[in-house]
């Protein structure tokens, strides 16, 4: 009854987000947005810039990557030279250099795959320039986002935007005033924000002597998720009661994951012109997210398969990895909020989830991350997948397809044939190498068809710039922290830049006038077609994969590794 | 690629200073000015209420088994339970959980040891919360079934009346947020204080 009303809850709260962010951000997107436009000019004054100079796609794209090279030199500085800097109370020494490489690229393409105890390997001023990049990655995929928007939305246009003016405005309008107010409420719950360092305290009454760690975690905890960001301060991420206290956090928590998201959708209807286009969008992310809902909620409400063996009956579920406060269902809510987006922020132990649970938590990023996906990654890796659906339409009824008016073709569909294929071709490639040496078959905790599954749900989730991971896996190691560095990098730019590019390319093409022969893109049958290419490019491609992890998992009854 | 470059790391600075350390910052002062308690940790005379303790001995009630059982100040162990805070009674320790998955011989194995400790300590029919370990590894709280399991234990220790016992941990019951947001749960640090306080052992 309590998990029913969260939903109802989770998706009034959406709905308004929707209507209200959604069109928002478009305002903003838009040029109409000025209420910090005293800190806005200053900054454009520094780079050199100015909203009415915008810049082709390839100039678009070329600033972000050389933006996002930066962030990552920047941000693996910082971890090298830790030990000689500020706000270290703890006296935690330099970071490795793969781990800092990692570590780097981790949270430079919106990952934030952690092969590191948060408490015990980074210091106060490490931990805030990797929030830099909480706040900076996703505002890069929203404005990418919006590139492949405007793309549909001008007409014979060579410019799609200003790379640094989108960024700005992003920042200031939409990320900061929404973090700053998440993070009050987290702090007036009890999340921790403090500079002072760990406390020491005895417990007179059991002997018990505890230092516990302690940071500016609050306000870190609410842009990581409202940037569907995922790394936390503390090792068990939002697990801690110190990053996620109440029930009332958790929720706050999945709201904020979902919001940027799924309002996206709004902002692109109203950004083309057709309110309709971004509800069909919406309606794919949300019956795919619901489905994998239902199968990890049902999965997470039985018992733990050693706990029934062990004699004990549960009526709460898998309790193993999870938190009296949240329960069953609602981590599971949790889970798939973060593994259908790009955030992988775990408020239980996504290891010890039941095979059709952890099964649930990996096809939500095998689909893409489109269900509603990352700030801005999500909405245009669906438009890539629409895009195809759009072409195999056309195949089937004998017309140039469009999509918005835009014709779509050849270099169109390469792009978005591009952009959908090398996420599964990355993830497969690499875990079958990581299978295939001994380096990395040394990596997982579990054995049997689990440790498959970790080292798949590794490279899986770093491949869509996940960051959640099976936790049983020892990641940092040169080989995983390496291996995993080139699976992120592919999984964010090498989709990123082909989304840009299809903006571009379609940003310059005119508008065919619609006729009834057109196939429509904003109906019943279009939503099922583009669900359709997601789960076929998405789910089957990894269906092998699957059946040598959870799906063996679950059939081995009685079973254990 | 000069201009790139350059505005690049401006725009690098800019952020870094901006959305890191003014942030931070600030956030950190709204913070300690409206709420200071729980901004430094929610930490009473006995520590913190959100981070769970050790409880040993059949005269208290009993948290998870986060740092029981198998798991006892063994945080070496194969498996990566017996989780700490960053020290705790000289063990020093990160949050995390066992990770171990749902097939797995390590799991079922400790689930049975952990079944046998509570036998041990008089608790006959363990709930599933007390048998499993936590997401953080410092799990601060139990439903209230799994205290109310520990009753006959903790009653027959200390001599007072199951009833009373009974009533304390329904005024230790916290509800779900806004009645539907989680689940029910009781505070084991604040539980045990009030159990002091029937024993007499504090004020």
């Amino acid at each position: 009854m309590g998990f029913l009303l969260t939903l109802v809850a989770l998706v009034v709260a959406l709905a308004v987000a929707w209507r209200f962010l959604g069109s928002y951000m478009a305002a903003v997107f838009e040029g109409r947005v000025r209420w910090l436009w005293w800190v806005e000019r200053p900054i454009y004054r520094l780079l050199g810039t100015s909203p009415d100079k915008e810049q082709s796609w390839k100039r678009y794209a070329g600033a972000l990557v050389v933006f996002s090279g930066m962030s990552i030199l920047l941000t693996y500085l910082v971890l090298r030279l830790q030990g000689h800097l500020p706000l270290n109370p703890q006296h935690l020494g330099d970071v490795g250099n793969a781990l800092s490489f990692n570590t780097a690229v981790s949270f430079v393409t919106n990952t934030n795959w952690q092969n590191y105890g948060g408490e015990t390997t980074m210091s106060y001023f490490s931990q805030i320039t990797l929030m830099v990049q909480q706040f900076v990655t996703p505002a890069v995929g929203i404005v990418a986002a919006i590139v492949v928007v405007r793309g549909f939305a001008r007409r014979k246009a060579t410019a799609v935007g200003n790379f640094w003016v989108d960024l700005t405005r992003c920042l200031l309008y939409v990320l900061l005033p929404i973090a700053f107010a998440a993070g009050i409420v987290f702090v007036a719950q009890g999340a921790v924000q403090t500079l002072a360092g760990p406390a020491t305290f005895h417990d007179a009454l059991n002997g018990v002597t505890q230092t516990i760690a302690r940071g500016p975690i609050a306000f870190m905890e609410a842009i990581k998720q409202l940037g569907t960001n995922g790394g936390g301060f503390l090792n068990a991420n939002s697990a801690t009661p110190f990053e996620n206290p109440t029930g009332l956090t958790n929720f706050l928590s999945i709201f904020l994951v979902l919001c940027i998201p799924v309002s996206l959708t709004y902002t692109f209807g109203k950004m083309v012109g057709s309110r309709r286009h971004g509800v069909a969008l919406l309606a794919v992310m949300a019956i795919l997210f619901g489905s994998v809902l239902a199968v990890t909620a049902t999965a997470e409400h039985q018992n733990n398969p050693a706990v029934a063996a062990a004699g004990v009956h549960s009526s709460v579920g898998n309790t193993e990895g999870k938190e009296v406060r949240f329960g069953d269902t609602t981590s599971a809510l949790f889970g798939v909020a973060s593994t259908s987006t790009s955030t992988g922020s775990a408020d239980a132990a996504y290891d010890s989830f039941t095979p059709m649970g952890g099964f649930g938590l990996l096809v939500g990023m095998m689909l893409g991350e489109v269900s509603p996906g990352g700030t801005g990654s999500g909405l245009y890796t669906l438009l890539l997948y629409a895009v195809i659906a759009v072409f195999i339409g056309g195949l089937m009824i004998g017309r140039t397809p469009e999509f918005l008016g835009k014709k779509i073709q050849a270099t169109e569909v390469k792009l978005a044939g591009l952009g959908a294929l090398v996420m599964p071709v990355t993830v497969l490639v690499v875990t079958a190498i990581a299978v295939s040496v001994a380096a990395g078959r040394a990596g997982p905790l579990n054995h049997g068809p689990h440790g498959f599954s970790e080292i798949l749900y590794a490279l899986t989730s770093q491949g869509n710039n996940n960051g959640s991971a099976f936790g049983g896996l020892t990641g940092n190691t040169p080989f995983y922290n390496v291996i995993g560095a080139i699976d992120m990098l592919l999984g964010r730019f090498a989709i990123m830049i082909p989304a840009i590019a299809l903006g571009g390319v379609l940003a310059g093409k005119d508008v065919v006038p619609q006729s009834l022969g057109t196939f429509r893109t904003d109906n019943t049958m279009f939503v099922g077609l583009t669900t359709g290419v997601v789960v076929i490019i998405g789910g089957l491609t990894f269906f092998p994969a699957l059946a040598l992890g959870p799906i063996v998992e679950q059939l081995s009854h009685g079973g254990f590794f | 690629m000069w201009t790139h470059l350059r505005r690049a790391f401006v725009m690098a600075v800019i952020c870094t200073l901006v959305f890191g350390f003014l942030y931070a910052l600030a956030g950190t002062g709204v913070a300690q000015l409206l709420f200071k308690s729980q901004a430094d940790g929610s930490i009473g005379p006995n520590g913190s209420t959100l981070i769970g303790q050790n409880w040993t001995g059949r005269d208290w009630f009993h948290g998870r088994p986060d740092d029981a059982g198998p798991y006892a100040a063994n945080p070496k162990a194969n498996v990566s339970g017996g989780d700490n805070p960053l020290v705790a009674n000289g063990v020093h320790g990160e949050s995390g959980a066992t990770n171990l998955g749902p097939r797995s011989k390590t799991l079922l194995a400790d689930t049975r040891a952990l079944v046998a400790y509570w036998h041990r300590l008089g608790v006959a029919h363990p709930t599933p919360d007390l048998v499993t370990t936590s997401g953080s590894g410092y799990d601060p709280d139990i439903s209230p079934a799994d205290a109310l399991v520990q009753i006959p234990m903790v009653a027959e220790a200390t001599g007072i009346a199951p009833v009373r016992l009974r009533r304390l941990i329904a005024s230790q019951t916290h509800g779900p947020e806004w009645g539907f947001l989680g689940s029910s749960y009781v505070d084991v640090l604040s539980l045990n204080e009030g159990l002091a306080r029937l024993r007499g052992l504090s004020k």
